[in-house]
């Protein structure tokens, strides 16, 4: 039977905000545990919540980033579950007003296609502490570091049909946050955490079917590796005439296995409630207005703007305008560069391909936009060899150079451009070829491309690397030819 | 020295008449001698206390003493105090040290007032009587086998048996009030959001408002112009201006209108409570007031209302309580539910189990609409009998208590009757008003209480209206035989 499949997605998003949600201590990764929760963050008795501003102001730039309706009265309400690392005995969490209502993604598909993912709404709510579960000689550390750490939950309607559209979605939301400045966007840190809700049902068929959740899902890769899980096990399950079992279930990535975490009939029943110590929060238009002001460009004006200014073809625009830090990379480089499709190239290829082999992000990259700029004007104006340009490359990468025409000339890098000086090469060279030549002279069109390079490698070796192949090949053509 | 009022004391110390050193010193001779009868203290803070009280003196010494500065007082044992343990009345927290003030323990350690102790409660302010403390019930100095009312019952018998010129108390359902009237004191319950919450252990957050209790209406406005003001540290405290509550205490009454609820006046009331109360009122027209009956047709339904909403708050925040930070913590725990269950079935008195379970319950799926969410469509409707009898008139007076203070274990087995200790006082935590509790009479040898209720931030003019009651009639002098 062909199946369709349903994917709904909740993702957490967390702020990136100086200090926590309720309480004045620092967000900040990586500290020693413990060691950034106060005593409203461990729940000591008599502690109270104070709201984050910011942390408004972010969910509400959000949701005006998504078309989304703002909430005008903002409510917080309690959701309670015991758990060790919930100090509180319940989430912080919103309900029935939440800050930002209905709203819409726009994704681009691989086939060229966009397609509108539509949001249910996104809520405030204060993440958890961590349990860590080994070097406790079979008891359990808990580390409160992160407990109160302000959160957007983004939940979108069923609108995705296959794991590719589901990552185009999350990689998109990523690059709303991101460009937006709400969120670091660092995947590796938990800054965004997906839940998938999974369905499958008879191609065609309107109703929907049993769905289950996968949660806690930090990757964009182990995310599309889950779905794929999930949706094999489901179609096994379905086809073997079986039926789907309402449950929350945990994704092994390193295993590429699953399993139950609980069923719908152990679900908790969270009794939530408005929380008596947080008073409605009213958003007025001078608030909206003011985080409108902070809006900066987002994702889609800035590829509609990277094709009209840069002339970029529709998939380099996608690429380069989808992460801030990376747009603001390639416009530092092409600022000096003034060469919008071989910069596109550079930072795409080379760039990117070291960044990921030494897991940095853009910003950590030791090479700046501007010298990778002036490195492209050398390559536009024939000063240097693709192959010069990427010992160039190299020494400001390791950082044995910082200034691109200082390199060259300590490298000895400049490429023989001077016409005169390449042709007595040529016929310096080709007077100890005779026999190439006359084959030459014999061959076909097709054959006589093949033998360049028996020519070329001698010339290369005679200018000492330095002669422009392109000169030198467009002389040799002339003199061959001739 | 004990008989003296804070106002009094202030000037004796100011004039050097005496030291705080040996105020405090006096008073903690007092607390020996006397709480043995009482147990009105969980935790007496002697070497603390003194400490602070040779602070005060150097700080009366340097000329910046307020009117507070070196006055002895005592806490609550539900506000926390850094360094100094605060159980809540609960084995849940017998061995909790706070490392932090409750705000309004920093405004008066700010003030340079001198802690004495921490005062016994119903455990987590749950219980009209102070027999649910896990530190032994407190007896009413006014009968050796009375309760003294609660869940501020501690506080108010140290006041009423002269161990401390001063309490902070907390009132939910009319724990300042009702023990103030069992023990014939004065105390204030100030409008929700008039004093700071930070630091003081949640029982129902929508409810829970610190107040004051003393012997005179003048020492409870003393009391409030410490307590009372904007805190950043909690959200539902209200940023408004507050006054000096001592400064319009002789105002004259002529005028003031006052409103009898024709509902609290019915049949079934006790009729020599009602004549107490009548005669009081009857005193206010001969200091000018003017008398009108008013109406509050859905008072009937503030006590069911009241113990889903409260019950319901309750149960969350008390799930903190969880054997994993601080607190009791069971012994050898096999699994983390063990240590859950076990913590909470030891650490919590059944009144406090009792609420946790109900307030579950109103919340469950299922039973919300049905009672979280109806109680809180009849607080509206009981909040705004409030607001449109307090158009006619300015203050509402009624009794307090429907009794007298009762013997210990009498409503103990009956959870119902000891809910319905709460009828007169509970719809005013339902609103957020404030309301007082003066001594105007006694009844079968016992003192008893008029409740005075007045708008929202009506303080002063409720101070004001006890203030000029006590001046004309003696009833807050009035001593335990």
């Amino acid at each position: 039977m062909q199946w369709d499949v349903v994917i709904g997605l909740e993702i957490h998003v967390q702020l990136a905000t100086k200090t926590k949600i309720f309480s004045g201590s620092s967000t900040a990764f990586g500290a020693e545990p413990n060691t950034q929760a106060s005593a409203v963050d461990l729940a000591m008795p008599g502690t109270l919540p104070v709201p984050n501003e910011e942390a408004f102001r972010y969910a509400v730039m959000f949701g005006l980033a998504i078309d989304a309706e703002i909430g005008r009265r903002s409510v917080f309400e309690r959701k309670n579950y015991f758990y060790p690392d919930l100090p509180k005995g319940y989430q912080t969490t919103q309900l029935e007003q939440p800050i930002v209502g209905p709203g819409h993604v726009e994704i681009d598909l691989a086939d060229g296609s966009t397609k509108t993912i539509r949001i249910h709404h996104a809520h405030l709510e204060e993440d958890a502490g961590k349990s860590l579960h080994e070097d406790f000689h079979g008891m359990s550390g808990i580390d409160l570091n992160r407990a109160g750490t302000p959160l957007i939950e983004v939940v979108t309607e069923p609108d995705m049909r296959s794991a590719e559209e589901a990552v185009a979605f999350a990689k998109k939301l990523h690059s709303i946050v991101t460009s937006l400045g709400i969120c670091d966007g660092n995947m590796s840190q938990g800054s965004m955490r997906f839940d998938v809700n999974i369905s499958l049902k008879p191609k065609g068929q309107e109703a929907f079917g049993t769905r289950t959740e996968t949660k806690n899902l930090n990757s964009f890769r182990f995310m599309e590796q889950a779905i794929a899980h999930e949706v094999e096990r489901q179609m096994d399950i379905l086809e073997d005439g079986g039926v789907i079992d309402q449950e929350t279930r945990l994704y092994n990535g390193d295993r590429d296995e699953s399993r139950s975490m609980r069923s719908k009939e152990e679900a908790n029943d969270y009794r939530y409630f408005p929380c008596p110590d947080l008073l409605p929060v009213e958003i007025d238009d001078a608030f909206i207005d003011h985080c409108r002001s902070r809006l900066p460009e987002l994702p889609d004006a800035r590829k509609t703007r990277f094709k009209d200014q840069y002339g970029l073809n529709d998939y380099d625009a996608g690429l380069l305008s989808g992460d801030a830090k990376l747009a603001a990379f390639f416009e530092d480089a092409v600022s000096h560069s003034k060469d919008a499709k071989l910069t596109a190239n550079w930072v795409q290829g080379e760039l990117s391909a070291r960044l990921n082999a030494e897991d940095r992000l853009i910003t950590d990259s030791p090479i700046s936009g501007v010298q990778l700029g002036d490195l492209i004007v050398r390559i536009a104006d024939d000063s240097i060899s693709s192959a010069g340009a990427k010992k160039v490359f190299d020494a400001l990468w390791s950082g044995e150079g910082d200034n691109v025409d200082a390199i060259i000339e300590a490298k000895g890098l400049k490429q023989v451009s001077d016409t005169g000086a390449l042709e007595a090469m040529v016929d310096e060279v080709l007077a100890g070829m005779p026999e190439q030549i006359a084959q030459y002279k014999e061959a076909d069109e097709k054959k006589r491309k093949k033998m360049m390079g028996g020519f070329m490698g001698p010339l290369m070796k005679a200018s000492k690397g330095q002669g422009n192949p392109k000169l030198f090949t467009d002389i040799l053509k002339k003199k061959l030819d001739d | 020295m004990h008989n003296k009022s804070v106002a009094e004391l202030s000037n004796a110390l100011a004039s050097g008449e005496v030291s705080s050193v040996e105020l405090t010193q006096h008073f903690l001779d007092r607390i020996k001698q006397e709480d043995g009868k009482y147990n009105s203290f969980i935790t007496v803070c002697e070497d603390a206390a003194l400490d602070e009280a040779r602070q005060a003196d150097e700080r009366r010494s340097q000329g910046n003493a307020t009117p507070w500065t070196g006055i002895p007082f005592a806490q609550k044992d539900i506000f926390c105090t850094n360094g100094v343990r605060t159980t809540c009345g609960s084995r849940m927290l017998e061995n909790f040290v706070p490392p932090y003030d409750a705000t309004v323990t920093a405004r008066f350690r700010d003030a340079g007032a001198v802690c004495l102790g921490k005062t016994n409660l119903d455990e987590f302010a749950m219980g009209s009587s102070n027999e649910s403390s896990y530190f032994g019930a407190t007896t009413n100095p006014w009968g050796e086998n009375r309760v003294p009312g609660g869940s501020s019952g501690g506080s108010a018998a140290a006041v009423a048996a002269r161990l401390t010129p001063a309490a902070t108390a907390t009132d939910t359902g009319g724990s300042i009030r009702q023990p103030a009237s069992f023990c014939g004191i004065t105390g204030l319950k100030p409008t929700y959001g008039r004093v700071s919450r930070y630091g003081m252990i949640a029982y129902a957050s929508s409810l829970d408002q610190g107040g004051t209790l003393a012997r005179s209406a003048e020492d409870n406005a003393m009391m409030l112009n410490v307590m009372a003001g904007f805190d950043p540290k909690d959200s539902t405290s209200i940023d408004r201006e507050v006054p000096d509550y001592t400064a319009t205490l002789n105002e004259p009454l002529k005028g003031l209108k006052i409103g009898l609820p024709k509902e609290y006046f019915t049949a079934q009331l006790d009729p020599a409570m009602a004549q107490t109360i009548r005669d009081a009122v009857a005193e206010y027209e001969k200091l000018g007031a003017t008398v009108k009956e008013v109406s509050l047709p859905n008072a009937h339904l503030a006590i069911a209302a009241y113990y889903v909403i409260a019950p319901a708050e309750a149960s969350a925040n008390l799930s903190r309580f969880d054997g994993v930070r601080y607190g009791h913590r069971c012994e050898d725990p096999k699994d983390l539910m063990d240590l859950y269950t076990r913590t909470r079935e030891e650490g919590f008195g059944a009144e406090v189990k009792r609420r946790i379970m109900i307030g579950t319950y109103a919340l469950s799926a299922g039973y919300f609409d049905a009672y979280f969410l109806k109680a809180q469509k009849v607080r509206r409707l009981v909040q705004q009998d409030f607001v449109n009898a307090l158009k006619e008139v300015d203050v509402l007076m009624s009794p307090t208590c429907p009794s007298p203070a009762f013997v210990q274990g009498e409503k103990t087995s009956d959870p119902v009757t000891m809910y319905l200790e709460d009828i007169f006082t509970i719809a005013i935590n339902l609103a957020g008003l404030p309301a007082m509790s003066i001594p105007a009479g006694i009844v079968n040898g016992l003192p008893v209480g008029l409740q005075i209720i007045g708008d929202y931030f009506s303080e002063a003019r409720l101070l004001n209206a006890a203030h000029q009651f006590q001046l004309a009639t003696d009833w807050h002098q009035r001593t335990p035989a």
